[in-house]
Order: C-alpha cells, then sequence, then structure tokens
C-alpha cells in the first residue's frame, strides 16, 4: 500500500520534497530476461500527490506565505499552503482571509464575543473582526508545503 | 427540461476572485493587444462604458472614474472556467459546454427533483468554490432557456439569480418582455425583416404562421419558432472537434519583403499544426493569405490568399509550414506593405481513421518528432522549438500591458498571502 500521508503532525509534510504533480512509480526493481515479473501487472499504480494532497480540484488553491505570525502552527515565509475552498471555514480552521486589501493567514477564532483572526506567534496580535473591516473568508487551508532544506 | 448556465461578466469576475479589493468597483477587461473591452464588471457597466469599447478612446474614463483596466489572462479564464463546468457537471450528466462562460444542461429525468432548488444550490457551490457568480435559466427548451436566464440575470433581487419558465403563462410573460433582436441566433437580417411586418417581441415571432417563418426565415427560423413555442427541436450538440483553426495575426509594423512575410506565415503554420495536434485531427488543405492595410488609402492596396489541396492528410509541423511557404509564395508580391496575414487548416480527418496514400504520404517520422516537441513545449513553455525558417529572437510581442498574474496554472503566480 502507498504511504498514507497525514493530515498532521506536519512531520510527514517536512519530508515531503516533492512539487505535487510528481508520479512516483510504487514499484520498481531491476528486471531480468527471461521470465517475465508478476509484479509487472501493478506497476502501474504510483503514489500521485495531487490525489492525496488535493481533494477537490475544482476548488483547489495554491497561496505562498509571506511572513512569520503562524509559525508555531509550523507555517513559515515561502511555505506554499493547499486552499480548499469548499470547506465550511469553522472555529479552530487555519483560514485564508481577505482583510482591508489584502489576504492573511490566520487561525479562525469564534466565540461569544465575535469573529477573531488569531495568530501562532506570540509577537502578534489576535485581530476582531469588526463591522467595519472589508472582510471575507477565502479558503481553508489544507495542506502545508515546504522545503526541508 | 433545458437549463442554461452562464457566468456573470465571466472575466472581469474571474479577475476579482483573486483580487477581492476589486469588488463593488468597475473593472474592465481588454481583447489581445489590449485593443477594445471584452469584459464588463455591472459597475463598469453602468459608468456607460459599451461591448467593444476602444481602448484608447475610453482611458480618460477608465482614469476620471478609477476603473481597473485588465488585458486578458486566457489561462486564468480558460482554468477558472474548467473549474466552473466540472461543478455544474456534476449536478446533471447531460451538459453541453456552449463557450467558455455558458453551458447548458437537459434535466431529462428529473421530474421528481425540485430544478429551482437543485439549481440555488449549484449557484451556490459554485460561488463558493471559484468565488465565480452565475445566473441560471430553466425552461422546455434550450431557446427559451436563454430567455430565462437573461430573465434571472436581469432581477437578480427577485430571482437570486435562478429563474424556472414553469407555466405556460411565464413563458407568454417573458416572451412578452423579449424584443425580437434580442432572441438568440436571430440574426440582424431575419430581425430586421421581422421589425418590417411589424413584429416588435418574441411572442410576436412566436405568433407567426409556419408557413411565413419557413419562406422566410428559412428552417432555422422554423425551428426557433417552435422551440420558442416551447417545443423542443434543438437539442444538446456533442461536443465535436473543430472544422477548421485559424491562425491570423496583424503584424506590429507593416511587412515589406518576402522573408519578414514569410517567418510570420511560417509561424501561423506550425501554431495550426500544434492545435491540430492537440485534437487529434490532420488536415486535407490550407489556405494562406495576406493583405495590406485598408485603412491605408494613401497606400497601393493588395490582398490574396491561396487555398492548396495537399497530397496526404498531415497535422506535421515540418509539412504544413512546407506548404504554407508554396501557398505564399504563389500569392506573395513585392512593392506593398503587408499589415496582417493568416493560415486557416481545413477538411480534417480523425487520427485514427486516416487513409493512406498510394504514392505519397506523410512522412511517418515525424508524428514521433511532433509528439517530443509537443512535449518539450509543455514542460518548457510555447515556441522553445521553432523550425529554422522562424525567427528565434521574436518573442511574443502581444500588448499586454495590464495582465494579472495567472494565479491557478503557474506555481510562481499564486497568490501571496501575508503572516503579519
Amino acid at each position: 500500500m502507498a504511504t498514507k500521508f497525514h493530515e498532521g503532525p506536519y512531520l510527514e509534510i517536512y519530508s515531503a520534497l516533492t512539487e505535487t504533480e510528481l508520479e512516483l512509480p510504487l514499484i520498481s526493481f531491476d528486471l531480468s530476461a527471461g521470465f517475465p515479473s508478476p509484479a509487472l501487472d501493478f506497476i502501474d499504480i504510483s503514489i500521485d500527490l495531487n490525489k492525496h494532497l488535493i481533494k477537490r480540484p475544482s476548488a483547489t488553491y495554491f497561496g505562498r506565505v509571506r511572513g512569520e505570525s503562524m509559525c508555531n502552527a509550523g507555517i513559515n515565509d515561502g511555505d506554499l499552503v493547499v486552499i480548499d475552498r469548499s470547506i465550511e471555514p469553522t472555529d479552530g480552521k487555519i483560514a485564508v482571509c481577505f482583510i482591508d486589501g489584502e489576504f492573511t493567514l490566520k487561525r479562525i477564532k469564534i466565540d461569544k464575543t465575535g469573529l477573531w483572526l488569531m495568530p501562532e506567534n506570540d509577537k502578534y496580535q489576535p485581530i476582531k473582526i469588526e463591522e467595519h473591516n472589508e472582510f471575507a473568508i477565502w479558503g481553508v487551508v489544507t495542506y502545508i508545503i515546504k522545503k526541508a532544506q | 427540461m433545458f437549463a442554461l448556465v452562464d457566468c456573470n461578466n465571466f472575466y472581469a469576475s474571474c479577475e476579482r476572485v483573486f483580487r477581492p479589493d476589486l469588488n463593488g468597483k468597475p473593472v474592465v477587461v481588454l481583447s489581445n493587444n489590449d485593443g477594445c473591452v471584452i469584459a464588463r464588471s455591472n459597475e463598469a457597466k453602468a459608468l456607460g462604458i459599451p461591448m467593444g469599447a476602444p481602448a484608447f478612446e475610453y482611458q480618460p474614463i477608465f482614469e476620471q472614474h478609477e476603473v481597473h483596466v485588465f488585458s486578458s489572462n486566457f489561462a486564468l479564464y480558460g482554468d477558472m472556467s474548467q473549474r466552473v463546468m466540472s461543478i455544474v457537471a456534476e449536478f446533471c450528466p447531460d451538459y453541453e459546454v456552449y463557450s467558455i462562460d455558458e453551458i447548458f444542461l437537459n434535466f431529462k429525468g428529473f421530474q421528481r427533483f425540485d430544478l429551482q432548488k437543485v439549481c440555488l444550490e449549484m449557484k451556490k457551490k459554485v460561488f463558493r468554490w471559484t468565488g465565480i457568480p452565475i445566473s441560471i435559466g430553466i425552461a422546455p427548451t434550450k431557446s427559451l432557456a436563454k430567455v430565462a436566464n437573461k430573465i434571472a440575470k436581469k432581477f437578480p433581487e427577485k430571482t437570486h439569480g435562478v429563474y424556472h419558465m414553469a407555466t405556460e403563462e411565464q413563458r407568454i410573460k417573458a416572451l412578452k418582455w423579449l424584443k425580437v433582436e434580442d432572441i438568440w441566433g436571430i440574426g440582424k437580417q431575419f430581425a430586421q425583416k421581422l421589425l418590417k411586418i411589424g413584429v416588435r417581441t418574441a411572442f410576436d415571432f412566436t405568433n407567426l404562421p409556419a408557413t411565413w417563418v419557413a419562406k422566410n426565415m428559412t428552417i432555422i427560423g422554423l425551428r426557433l419558432q417552435k422551440d420558442l413555442q416551447g417545443k423542443p427541436i434543438l437539442d444538446l450538440e456533442l461536443p465535436q472537434a473543430r472544422k477548421n483553426i485559424a491562425t491570423t495575426r496583424t503584424f506590429e509594423k507593416p511587412y515589406t519583403t518576402f522573408e519578414e512575410v514569410k517567418e510570420r506565415v511560417i509561424t501561423f503554420a506550425a501554431l495550426c499544426a500544434e492545435k491540430l495536434r492537440k485534437q487529434k485531427s490532420l488536415c486535407n488543405a490550407l489556405m494562406v493569405f495576406i493583405h495590406t492595410n485598408y485603412h491605408r488609402n494613401d497606400l497601393p492596396q493588395y490582398s490574396k490568399s491561396a487555398v492548396i489541396s495537399l497530397p496526404f492528410p498531415t497535422n506535421s509541423t515540418l509539412e504544413i509550414a512546407h506548404f504554407a511557404n508554396l501557398a505564399l509564395k504563389k500569392i506573395y508580391a513585392d512593392g506593398y506593405q503587408y499589415k496582417k496575414a493568416g493560415v486557416i487548416v481545413m477538411d480534417f480527418v480523425q487520427e485514427n481513421c486516416v487513409q493512406k496514400n498510394l504514392f505519397e504520404n506523410s512522412n511517418e517520422k515525424h508524428s514521433a518528432l511532433m509528439k517530443t516537441i509537443d512535449q518539450i513545449h509543455q514542460k518548457f513553455g510555447a515556441h522553445k522549438v521553432r523550425l529554422g525558417t522562424q525567427d528565434l529572437k521574436r518573442i511574443w510581442k502581444m500588448k499586454q500591458e495590464n495582465l494579472s498574474p495567472c494565479y491557478t496554472t503557474k506555481l510562481s503566480d499564486v497568490i501571496t498571502i501575508h503572516c503579519k
């Protein structure tokens, strides 16, 4: 069976050095002349990261992260995030939000006091969404893709 | 029941998805070469900017009203269109993609469903997944679905973007509202003919005697009349490979030598060949045309075209370029300033049903070579491999001053998200 990609913690994603289009053959070994290997029948089974990282292609977009306000969630400057617009942006989800003219990445917090955008870095302050803000939740982040070095 | 799904101000809406700051602001998209307006947001429409408005003429209005102007970004629109279509297709298996922003659905067997509800859900899903607003018209026939769509778009507060023409009263009311010249596919000539005999609305048209329509508007008019009467005549059309492919361009400056024109014609031929291979067709004939600038009365005018019937069907860049060059040699004349040229390939056969010629055939080695070239282009970008007769230094010179990033198709162009 192919390696299962966990939704978290981030360790597996850290180790993924691959572009999402890369297809890797699951079975590969040297072939000897003569008797055909019965495993050849299964050679077309491969790991396609698109299938694992993208559940709904029509709703999936990519974004590039700039800044460190989400570093404690394992999201750093330069990371590529997979965004799924079909997912309901509920409390606790990390979402791409549009606020006052730009895209920002924050964890959504919904409580009695209202809607909050929570950073994951002590140096940054939570933002409370007020009436006057030009605000929209654009999509929910499903995966973070980063280069290991 | 048929439905027509139409994306609202599609190109402008695509731009806005990735620039939410432009919501509620006037946005226009310009044609290739930034020539004229081909899409307008509602705010731009409200400013009185017409479809086809020349960009240079409207520049002062753009500036005065802070209209956001985009060059057309077809990589983006094509990708967004595919997303919308695939979401819509999930709701109904019988569909016909009619254009980049329109799709017909045939709700055959949906009698037990509340179509209004299905379509509202579809609209919601498309908007949520893609950010593109759509309008949907539901009616017993295709041309009535087009009318219903118009109503959905015209009265968004009342219809919420979905209009179901369910009853006979609704059909009559809609047709009385629709001007005869706005009937889908009526054409200018027929519309004028109808206006002349006092037919003003679509309803008037449906009440004309069939014999008059058949006599004056051919079978096409008759079909349209029946369809508008609510008797389905027009069915979904299955996607067909295109029947001819044209690559034509206006030169950015006048050309006066054979070599200059030849370089362009060979390039257009190569583009045609590539498009042919994409749809797995081969052509049996090609046409090359050249002409001078019609607007320059002070200069000698020349315009000529030639059609070459090929000895064998082909989609090889080398062969099509060779024959295009022969055609150009036939028509080229010295002493003129050429402004435009084009190559049109036609009379197609499909790759898998080619009849071999006894004496002359397409070089079989080409097909492997072309495959390799196409793969190189896919991997490293268009126009990396060219014929010796093409200009290697020449790069795409389309004027695209306000091109938006290819947010969805290029990794280097994805949206930037600020973590601050």
